[in-house]
């Protein structure tokens, strides 16, 4: 028999060794996976790391993965510190792209054209996480249910707008938009989709929120709000203006990750499973790995970076379907979630 | 009584990381026995109590049933062996009857209708009245506890274990508890019974053991004890039991609340019409079984709660609802419950002890916080009121109770402090921990600050106060000076007689 027995204090490594377990763990799982699909599991996860962290092009794809990944995750962190469990992600990037479009295509700034973008972009997911945190408030409307539900919103939303109203004059059957003009393009690294702008950007957000968390006084707020609302309101901090700002960051950095991801890569608004590989979903995992740090995102990030990479290196060389790094992203969810026990208990086995 | 124990422990010893919790503990109870277990906060009554109930192992020594060693594996081999244990806080699924609650875990369909002639049964056989089709949130703290003892006696406990059963009753509520328990005793149950309320162990119990610092440092019939005898045990030294208050100086009125009338958290009169005068160094407690108004009357006067009408004037200002301005204007709020308001528990002794300056100088230099005076504003605290924590950056949360009050103490009662709100401060404490809280609240007194003191607990008010005023449906009695009051009398106020 195995019983639980907690430990009080855990060690702060413990967690890291934990979480690595689970990887692993999800690893082995997902191999089982590739072994009934007729693959050496070894086989296949040697093509993904050397075909991601080994070849330039490879890296290059890694990296264009972490961009989102790393906004998105660095601003669900917060959120889920406060204890604002924001599923909602990927429609406020997808709103991000919906406002950051109508500059290049009715308001056309010329040389401001991409900061503006990038600040439209902060708006529309800003105000996604916002309606979410304001229904929550006022309504008692759980988040994880209303961000769900409006990332269909959203979703339906740039559909509605690519096939109807902003639907491109010039091109033909497609379902998009017109190009967005040069000025409005973000400029990448030679030859790859990298857009380094706005991965520097997820850096300065990484170090900013991490040092907003834990040395300034509204990091403190937060920090009270998530860990003990009744205490909030002890003291006199205002719950609902913590939340508030909290899902315009949270909101914001995914709005600005869409925002960049139609700018720099897709250069008009196009359907959404384009727009978004599901990222923000997958930075949910992200953020649940870097628990609660965002400058842990800045490490979290780029593993998921080469876990999407290298499942597009499956598709191509082993001629999986790309669905099976859902799959492993999914496995990898239920681990991690699973051994959080394991963090603050040891196991003893035996009577 | 047979001669040989029901239940015995022979050299019970379990360590924590730095902690010997029990160090080599012995007991027996046999049937038809109410032991009492006696000892302060820390004394480790509550790891004796979750080695019996399966929830820790001993690292050493032996539990015996009838003479047969056990190895207790979990709860619920603990109750197949027939030991139950009634918990301090009663765990129960709110929105589910009392019968569904009972049957939980048993398994089968509609199990709650299947148990209910049992339930009956025995809640007749040993006078604890209840509905088992009401549901838990309906039931008042001592109803949710008789639940507790039903689950016991339904899962076969021959050896109950109530744990600080009477922290959360009234007088009268205590009285029926009391009065089962010596049903159960008659049928032959052995009753482990926890308190730091001596006049209940003198009252209920036949056989005392003492815990100090995990060991037993004594056993006598209670027919021999005395309170004062087991005081000293318990604390290791001679504790003084006579009135702690000398006769006040009053200054000016402080707080004068007139004709406050508020709503109730479910939209009913939770106050009607209270008035009273609060002056600089008086201390007013009041008295009341809870849920009568009391928390709305605090929470009013610490920003917290609404009024509807009335006025409240603090030093002749009229106070504005804002939990944060009224702290910087001097109002110290001690809240009931240290655990999901006083405290964050996740956060560190130094968070904590910052929770109300936190965006202040010197903790915080514009928006950043200034972790040096944190620090500072740490240690100076921890030291001023002796918090045992092994660093200021211990999460609260692994505290014992008296010392997170120690936190919430330190904090709250700065040189500021001018009213002080404090609701069953010493709740949970043991009897060192609530001299020192006693003798901080009065020397706060001495200092010129007031204090409004909301408990239940009869002794500490007649101890504490100048004035006492009673609390009953909404409606103040009082306040009446406390040498113009007997005990009869608030009993009487406190149930809605007129004295």
């Amino acid at each position: 028999m195995i019983r639980f027995i907690p430990i009080l204090n855990p060690n702060r490594f413990r967690a890291a060794w934990v979480s690595l377990g689970a990887i692993l763990c999800a690893a082995i799982v997902t191999g089982f996976l590739f072994a009934a699909y007729g693959s050496n599991p070894l086989e296949v996860y040697r093509i993904m790391i050397s075909g991601t962290l080994f070849e330039t092009q490879g890296l290059a794809e890694v990296a264009r993965r972490t961009i989102p990944l790393l906004l998105i995750g660095v601003g669900l962190t917060l959120a889920f510190r406060a204890q604002f469990f924001n599923i909602g992600a990927e429609g406020q990037m997808l709103l991000g792209a919906i406002f950051a479009a109508i500059i290049p295509l009715f308001f056309p700034l010329g040389v401001l054209s991409i900061p503006v973008m990038l600040v439209m972009g902060a708006i529309g997911g800003g105000l996604g996480a916002l309606l979410a945190a304001l229904l929550r408030q006022r309504f008692a409307v759980n988040e994880i249910l209303s961000t769900l539900m409006l990332n269909y919103v959203a979703y339906y939303l740039v559909l509605y707008l690519i096939a109807g109203p902003w639907k491109g004059k010039n091109v033909r059957g497609f379902i998009y938009t017109d190009e967005f003009p040069n000025f409005a393009q973000m400029p990448l690294i030679g030859g790859t989709l990298v857009h380094y702008p706005t991965l520097i950007l997820g850096i300065i957000a990484a170090v900013a929120l991490q040092i907003l968390l834990s040395k300034t006084t509204l990091g403190f707020e937060l920090r009270v709000v998530g860990e003990n609302a009744g205490a909030a309101r002890y003291t006199g901090i205002s719950v609902p203006r913590i939340v508030i700002i909290m899902a315009m960051i949270t909101g914001g950095l995914a709005g600005i990750a869409g925002a960049a991801e139609v700018s720099a890569i897709h250069h008009r608004l196009l359907e959404p499973a384009q727009i978004s590989l599901g990222y923000g979903f997958t930075a949910i995992i992200v953020a649940w790995l870097a628990r609660g740090h965002p400058i842990l995102v800045l490490v979290t990030a780029p593993f998921m970076g080469i876990i999407l990479a290298g499942g597009d290196l499956l598709k191509i060389v082993l001629n999986m379907p790309f669905r099976i790094v859902d799959v492993f992203s999914g496995v990898m969810l239920l681990s991690l979630i699973a051994s959080e026990i394991f963090v603050s208990n040891r196991i003893k086995w035996g009577k | 009584m047979s001669s040989a124990p029901f239940l015995e422990l022979r050299g019970i010893t379990k360590r924590f990381p730095g902690v010997v919790a029990n160090d080599q503990v012995s007991l027996e109870v046999h049937s038809g026995e109410v032991l009492a277990l006696l000892g302060e906060n820390g004394a480790g009554k509550s790891t004796l109590i979750s080695i019996l109930y399966g929830l820790y192992r001993p690292d050493e020594g032996q539990i015996l049933l009838e003479g047969t060693p056990v190895q207790i594996a979990s709860p619920s081999h603990a109750l197949k062996l027939g030991i139950g244990l009634v918990p301090q806080h009663p765990v129960l699924v709110n929105r589910h009857s009392v019968a569904e609650n009972l049957a939980l875990g048993l398994g089968g369909f509609f199990p709650a209708g299947r148990i209910t002639p049992k339930i009956i049964e025995l809640a007749k056989q040993y006078g604890l009245s209840i509905d088992p089709k009401a549901k838990i949130n309906q039931l008042s703290p001592g109803e949710k506890q008789r639940v507790e003892i039903l689950r016991a006696l339904l899962g076969g406990a021959r050896v109950l274990i109530l744990d600080e059963p009477t922290s959360v009753l009234t007088p009268q509520e205590a009285e029926a508890l009391f009065r089962v328990m010596r049903g159960l005793r008659e049928a032959g149950k052995s009753l482990i019974f926890i308190s730091h309320k001596l006049e209940e162990v003198l009252a209920i119990t036949d056989r005392v053991t003492v815990l100090r610092r995990g060991k037993v440092v004594g056993g006598l019939k209670t027919s021999d004890a005395t309170k004062s005898k087991l005081a000293e045990l318990m604390v290791g030294r001679s504790v003084d039991f006579t009135r702690k208050r000398q006769t006040a100086t009053l200054g000016e009125p402080l707080l004068e609340v007139s004709n406050l009338c508020a709503k109730n958290s479910r939209g009913l009169d939770g106050l009607k019409n209270v008035s009273f005068t609060l002056h600089q160094g008086e201390v007013i407690g009041v008295a009341g079984v809870a849920g009568n108004g009391q928390s709305e009357l605090i929470e009013i006067l610490a920003g917290l709660h609404p009024k509807t009408s009335g006025s409240i004037l603090l030093a002749g200002q009229e106070l504005e609802p804002n939990p944060a301005k009224l702290f910087a204007a001097g109002v110290a709020h001690i809240p009931e419950d240290r655990i999901r308001m006083g405290t964050v528990p996740s956060m560190t002794v130094s968070d904590n002890l910052a929770l109300r300056e936190y965006a202040a100088k010197p903790l915080a230099n514009g928006l950043m916080r200034d972790f040096m005076a944190l620090e500072e504003n740490a240690q100076s605290k921890i030291l001023e009121y002796a918090v045992a924590t092994p660093s200021s950056s211990t999460p609260s949360r692994l505290l014992s109770g008296g010392n997170i009050q120690k936190v919430i103490l330190a904090r709250e009662l700065g040189k500021n402090a001018k009213l002080i709100l404090a609701v069953h401060p010493t709740y949970g404490l043991d009897i060192g921990a609530t001299d020192q809280v006693h003798q901080v609240l009065l020397e706060r007194t001495k200092a010129g600050a007031c204090v409004l003191l909301v408990s239940e607990d009869l002794e500490e008010l007649l101890s504490l106060s100048d004035k006492i005023a009673i609390l009953y449906h909404g409606e103040l009695k009082g306040p009446f000076e406390v040498s113009q009051i007997s005990r009869e009398q608030i009993g009487l106020y406190m149930t809605g007689g007129e004295a």
